[in-house]
């Protein structure tokens, strides 16, 4: 019961890490890029690298964490 | 690094008028995106305006106005500030806070404790403001500090593009140039 609550918190404290990858990305891709479509472009290419590697580091993390 | 007021160019082959440099700077820093609009960069300084600024007050909203205070107290550095003050104007109150509550003679902050420090003397082994903050918000805190502190950062990547232009275009601008020499040679 109290697993389960703490998995339900955690799992909405991540979404207030959207807003902040977006913002990162954007104001990234706005300080190499003129331009708003390359901003953009740039931008949603930063996302996805941001979030792959968060994933990795979370899958990393739950091995660990069943290893232990 | 650009002369003020040379045009630059940038990987998207735009030439770019930095304006007065500094002033520019100065007035991005002020106030984000306001840089970029001196020097004409209209979409890019609403851009920046706009992710900044949600970014910043959206973490002031969720700590009800108390993530952002200046202290430097033996007990409370509140060395997040240095990172939210980035963002020039809007995290400015709390100096002004701060003025009044630790200058000589104390008076009391200003609307109703609003971006103003914790009831001093804050003591880490008992309860006071501070702790009582922590506790009424719970994660809130925490993520208000972090949201306000990546808008200020974020701002000084946007300084730097107002003052230098984009990351990257010397290189390109160098490369360009060597390639129209090596070409004419």
């Amino acid at each position: 019961m109290i697993h389960a609550a703490l998995v339900g918190q955690s799992s909405f404290l991540l979404w207030h890490a959207i807003p902040i990858v977006i913002g990162i990305s954007l104001v990234y891709g706005a300080t190499r890029h003129e331009l708003m479509g390359h901003i953009l472009y740039s931008a949603y290419r930063t996302a996805l690298w941001i979030l792959g590697f968060v994933a990795v580091i979370a899958v990393v993390l739950a091995v660990i964490s069943w290893m232990v | 690094m650009a002369k003020q007021g040379s045009p630059r160019r940038s990987d998207d082959m735009v030439e770019i008028d930095l304006r007065n440099a500094g002033l520019a700077a100065f007035l991005a820093w002020l106030w984000p995106g306001a840089g970029h609009l001196y020097q004409r960069r209209y979409a890019k300084g609403i851009l920046l305006m706009a992710v900044v600024l949600s970014m910043y007050f959206f973490g002031l909203f969720l700590g009800q106005g108390h993530v952002v205070y200046a202290s430097w107290t033996p007990t409370d550095k509140r060395w997040q500030y240095l990172c939210q003050l980035g963002t020039g104007l809007p995290a400015l109150p709390a100096l002004l806070q701060a003025r009044r509550v630790f200058g000589e003679p104390k008076q009391p902050p200003l609307w109703n404790g609003f971006m103003a420090p914790p009831e001093q003397p804050v003591r880490p082994e008992s309860p006071d403001e501070l702790a009582e903050w922590h506790e009424r918000l719970s994660y809130r805190f925490e993520l208000g500090t972090l949201y306000t502190m990546i808008a200020g950062l974020l701002n000084i990547l946007a300084i730097y593009d107002a003052y230098a232009g984009p990351f990257g275009a010397n290189e390109e601008e160098e490369e360009s140039d060597n390639s129209d020499k090596d070409s004419d040679s």
